[in-house]
C-alpha cells in the first residue's frame, strides 16, 4: 500500500473544496450543464443515460481495506447499493446524484480516494499487474513507478487538455497482465545487457474504431529519465496530435501518420533539451516514495501446510476451486487468491456493498488488509497464507465470489453497454450474463480451457473486444442491435487483434454463435490442453467462419 | 472581456492592429503573426511596445531571434480544450527565457487560470466578468504541486527532498511553505 503524506492529502482535500464551489455554482445556474461538463468530467463525472456516474480511480489497482469500506458506504449511501470494477482499475457509481457528488467526494478523500484523471482528455489513472509486488516472475514493484507517474501527471497544467484521453500502463513482469501493449504508453521493466533496471517504452497502442498494437520506441530508459521522457511524449503529442477529428485524435493516430521512428526521432530531439532538468530523477526521491509504501510482516511459513492438502485430498469441490483461483506467490506459505465477479447470471464486474464489506473483513483476517483489483474485473487478495485457504474458500462462496470460473469462457469482460452508458449501440451485460447461463457447468468450461470473451457494446471497444479469444462488437443496423465477432485476439505480451469472422449477427442469435465456436474448438483442438487461441493461430479463421455461417 | 494582470484587472493599454491596418505610432500594439514576421526589424525599431499575436499551430521557435526585443506575446486558446498554447508558453518561458507579457486569449475560463499561470502565463484576457473578479481565489486555491515548473512553486518532490535533508524542528516551516 502507498500512504499518502501531507503534500497528497492536502491537494486532494483542496481539490473536494473546489468542486464543491463548481457543484454549487452549477446547481445556482451560475455555470450552463455545458461549462459545467468539462469541470465535472475533471473529477470523473460523467452524464449517463439515466443518471450521473462517478468514477473513481483505484491507482495501479490497489485497495487496503479501510478503502474497499469506503466503496461500500458510497454504493449505499448515495447510490443503489452496489459498484461497478472496470478494466481499468477504476470503480463506477451509477445512479449518484449530484448534489451528493462533494459529499461522496469528502468521503472518498478520508481514505485517500478521488475521481481525478478518471475522465477528460488527460493522463488517465496509471495501471499496473494485479499481482504487482507479489508475481513470482516480477524484476521489482511496478507502483513505486506508477505512483511517481501519478502524482507527476495529477493536475499537470501543461497536459490536462491534451487531443484526447491518455492512458499509460506499466509491467514488471515477463507475463503481461496489465496489457501494456493495448495503452498510449506501455511500460516494460527489465533488465539491460549491464544488469541495470530501466524501462522500455512502447507508444500509440490502443483499441477503439482504430485499434493497433503498441510500438517500441526506446528499448531501454534509465529510472532517472523517466519523468522526462514520458514529458517529450506528452509534448509532442500535445503539439501534434490531431484536433480536427476526435476520432483521430488519439496518439496512436499521430505516431501511426508520422511513423514510430519518425514519432521517435521528435521525442527524442524535446527529450535531449529538458532531461538534465527538473524532471531528472533524484534517487532521494524515488525512495521516498518508496518507503510510502508499506509491505506484509510476512511470517516463515512453509508451502503446502498440512491444512491445505488435507483439504484438497478430502474435498474436490475445493480442490476445483484452487486450481482456478489460487496462483503462486513468491514468498513461500502464502498464495496469491483471485475472487471472481463474475458470477453465473450476473454483471460482470459488479459488486454490492455487502460484498464490499465482507471482503473488506476477510482481506483484513486473511490478506493484511489488502485488495487489489484486475483488469479483468475481479479482485484479488495478494498475501493468504496457504493454511488458510480452505477457510478463506468457505467464507467467499458464501457471499457469491468464489465461482471457479477464472479464465474460462465466463469470465467475461464487458463495458456496461446499452443499460447505461449513452454512447453504446447495443447491450453487453445481458449478453455476458446469458452466455455464463449456456457455460454454467463450471466443470465443462475448465475443460474449454482458457478462453477470454470480450464484449463492447459501442466501437469505443470499453470491453476491449479486439483483444478477446472471442470478441463481441455492439453494432446498431435498422434500429436493432447486432454483433460483430471477432476470434483470436490476446492482450498479454504476445498481443495481437482479433480477425473479424464475417456479417454481424442478431442479439438473438449471438450467444448462439459464441456456442458455435466453442463447438468448431472442440472439434479442432489437437489436444485436450489447446487452448482456442492456439487452436485458432494452428488452423486460422476460416474453418471456424464456416461453422458460424452454414446456418445463417 | 476584462484583461487581469499582476492578479489585478486592469486597462489594456495594447491596441490590436488588424492584418492591414496602419499600425499607430507611440502606441503599444499586438500585430498577427504573419504581419510581425514580415517586418520584424521594423517593429522593432518602434519606440512604443510591440506585442505579436501568435497561433497555436506555428512553433514559438520562430520567435527566438526577437524575444529580448519583443514586450509581449499573445498566445491563443479558440476554446480551453484546445491545450496546445501551454506548451507554447512553458517553452516561451523556460526553453527560451522569454521576460515580457504572456497573455492568454479566447476561451480564458477561471478553472484554467490556476494551470496558464503554472505554465508561464503572466495576463489572461478573461472571457467572463465574473470569472475575472475571482481570479485570486481560483488561483489561490491549491497550495500543492507535483510538477516543477518555472513559475514559483516548489514541486512536492522537491519539498518531500528538502524535507527530508532538514533536520525535524525546522521541517514545519517548509511544510507550512
Amino acid at each position: 500500500m502507498y500512504h499518502y503524506d501531507d503534500f497528497d492529502r492536502t491537494l486532494v482535500a483542496e481539490r473536494v473544496d473546489e468542486f464543491r464551489d463548481q457543484v454549487a455554482r452549477r446547481l445556482s445556474g451560475e455555470l450552463s450543464e455545458d461549462e459545467f461538463k468539462p469541470l465535472r468530467l475533471m473529477n470523473g463525472v460523467y452524464l449517463q443515460l439515466h443518471a450521473y456516474m462517478l468514477r473513481i480511480a483505484i491507482p495501479y489497482g490497489t485497495l487496503s481495506s479501510a478503502q474497499l469500506r469506503m466503496l461500500g458506504h458510497v454504493g449505499r449511501r448515495y447510490d443503489r447499493n452496489y459498484g461497478h470494477f472496470t478494466t481499468r482499475q477504476n470503480i463506477q457509481f451509477n445512479w449518484i446524484k449530484l448534489q451528493d457528488l462533494p459529499d461522496a467526494m469528502a468521503d472518498l478523500a478520508k481514505v485517500e480516494m478521488h475521481g481525478m484523471q478518471t475522465s477528460g482528455n488527460c493522463v488517465r489513472n496509471i495501471t499496473t499487474d494485479q499481482w504487482a509486488g507479489v508475481a513470482a516472475d516480477e524484476i521489482e514493484d511496478p507502483r513505486i513507478w506508477a505512483e511517481i507517474l501519478r502524482q507527476h501527471s495529477t493536475m499537470h497544467p501543461e497536459f490536462s487538455f491534451l487531443p484526447r484521453k491518455f492512458k499509460i500502463a506499466i509491467t514488471a513482469s515477463t507475463h503481461d497482465r496489465a496489457a501494456v501493449k493495448v495503452h498510449d504508453i506501455g511500460l516494460r521493466l527489465h533488465r539491460n545487457g549491464a544488469g541495470e533496471v530501466g524501462f522500455e517504452v512502447l507508444v500509440g497502442g490502443g483499441l477503439g474504431r482504430t485499434p493497433y498494437i503498441g510500438k517500441s520506441i526506446k528499448p531501454f530508459l534509465h529510472k532517472r529519465d523517466l519523468l522526462s521522457y514520458i514529458e517529450a511524449i506528452l509534448r509532442v503529442y500535445n503539439q501534434f496530435g490531431r484536433r480536427d477529428n476526435i476520432y483521430k485524435a488519439r496518439i496512436k493516430i499521430l505516431v501511426h501518420e508520422l511513423g514510430a521512428e519518425a514519432f521517435a526521432k521528435e521525442v527524442e530531439a524535446e527529450w535531449q533539451l529538458i532531461k538534465d532538468g527538473a524532471l531528472a530523477l533524484d534517487p532521494a526521491v524515488i525512495a521516498d516514495v518508496a518507503a510510502r509504501f508499506s509491505y506484509p510482516d510476512y511470517e516463515q511459513l512453509e508451502d503446502s501446510p498440512a491444512t491445505l492438502t488435507s483439504a484438497l485430498a478430502s474435498d474436490p469441490q475445493f480442490k476445483i476451486w484452487f486450481g482456478n483461483a489460487v496462483s503462486n506467490h513468491k514468498v513461500p506459505g502464502y498464495a496469491i487468491v483471485t475472487l471472481s465477479l463474475k458470477p453465473t447470471g450476473g454483471p460482470p464486474g459488479d459488486a454490492t456493498a455487502e460484498q464490499m464489506d465482507a471482503i473488506a473483513d476477510l482481506a483484513d483476517k486473511y490478506s493484511f488488509g489488502e485488495i487489489r483489483v484486475g483488469h479483468e474485473q475481479n479482485l484479488v487478495f495478494p498475501h493468504v497464507p496457504q493454511r488458510d485457504l480452505p477457510a478463506l474458500w468457505k467464507a467467499i462462496d458464501a457471499i457469491g465470489v468464489a465461482t471457479p470460473n477464472l479464465g474460462t469462457v465466463s469470465d467475461i469482460i464487458a463495458c456496461p453497454g446499452l443499460d447505461y452508458c449513452s454512447l453504446a449501440n447495443a447491450r453487453s451485460i445481458p449478453v455476458a450474463e446469458e452466455i455464463t447461463r449456456r457455460f454454467r457447468d463450471h466443470n465443462l468450461a475448465r475443460d474449454l480451457g482458457r478462453l477470454h470473451i470480450n464484449i463492447s457494446g459501442c466501437i469505443n471497444a470499453c470491453g476491449h473486444h479486439h483483444v478477446g479469444h472471442i470478441g463481441l462488437l455492439g453494432v446498431e443496423k435498422n434500429d436493432q442491435e447486432y454483433y460483430q465477432v471477432s476470434i483470436g485476439g490476446r492482450a498479454d505480451e504476445h498481443a495481437e487483434l482479433g480477425t473479424l469472422l464475417g456479417p454481424a449477427v442478431p442479439y438473438a442469435e449471438a450467444v448462439d454463435v459464441v456456442e458455435d465456436l466453442v463447438a468448431a474448438y472442440l472439434e479442432l483442438r489437437a489436444r485436450p490442453d489447446e487452448i482456442f487461441l492456439d487452436t485458432v493461430k494452428r488452423v486460422g479463421v476460416e474453418p471456424f467462419k464456416e461453422r458460424v455461417y452454414a446456418t445463417r | 472581456m476584462q484583461l487581469v494582470k499582476g492578479e489585478h484587472i486592469v486597462t489594456d493599454r495594447y491596441v490590436r492592429v488588424l492584418d492591414d491596418a496602419p499600425v499607430p505610432d507611440n502606441v503599444p500594439v499586438i500585430v498577427p503573426a504573419a504581419r510581425f514576421l514580415a517586418d520584424a526589424e521594423e517593429f522593432m525599431a518602434r519606440e512604443a511596445p510591440t506585442g505579436v499575436l501568435w497561433p497555436n499551430n506555428r512553433k514559438v521557435s520562430e520567435l527566438e531571434p526577437y524575444l529580448d526585443r519583443l514586450a509581449l506575446i499573445a498566445l491563443v486558446l479558440p476554446s480551453f480544450k484546445d491545450g496546445r498554447a501551454y506548451t507554447q508558453a512553458r517553452q516561451l518561458r523556460e526553453r527560451y527565457g522569454f521576460r515580457g507579457e504572456l497573455r492568454a486569449t479566447g476561451d480564458v475560463l477561471r478553472d484554467q487560470f490556476l494551470f496558464m499561470l503554472r505554465s508561464g502565463f503572466d495576463a489572461f484576457e478573461v472571457k467572463k466578468d465574473a470569472d475575472a473578479a475571482a481570479f485570486i481565489a481560483a488561483i489561490k486555491r491549491y497550495s500543492v504541486f507535483y510538477q516543477p515548473t518555472d513559475d514559483g512553486h516548489i514541486s512536492a518532490f522537491s519539498r518531500r527532498l528538502a524535507r527530508a535533508r532538514t533536520p525535524v524542528t525546522s521541517a514545519a516551516k517548509v511544510i507550512a511553505r
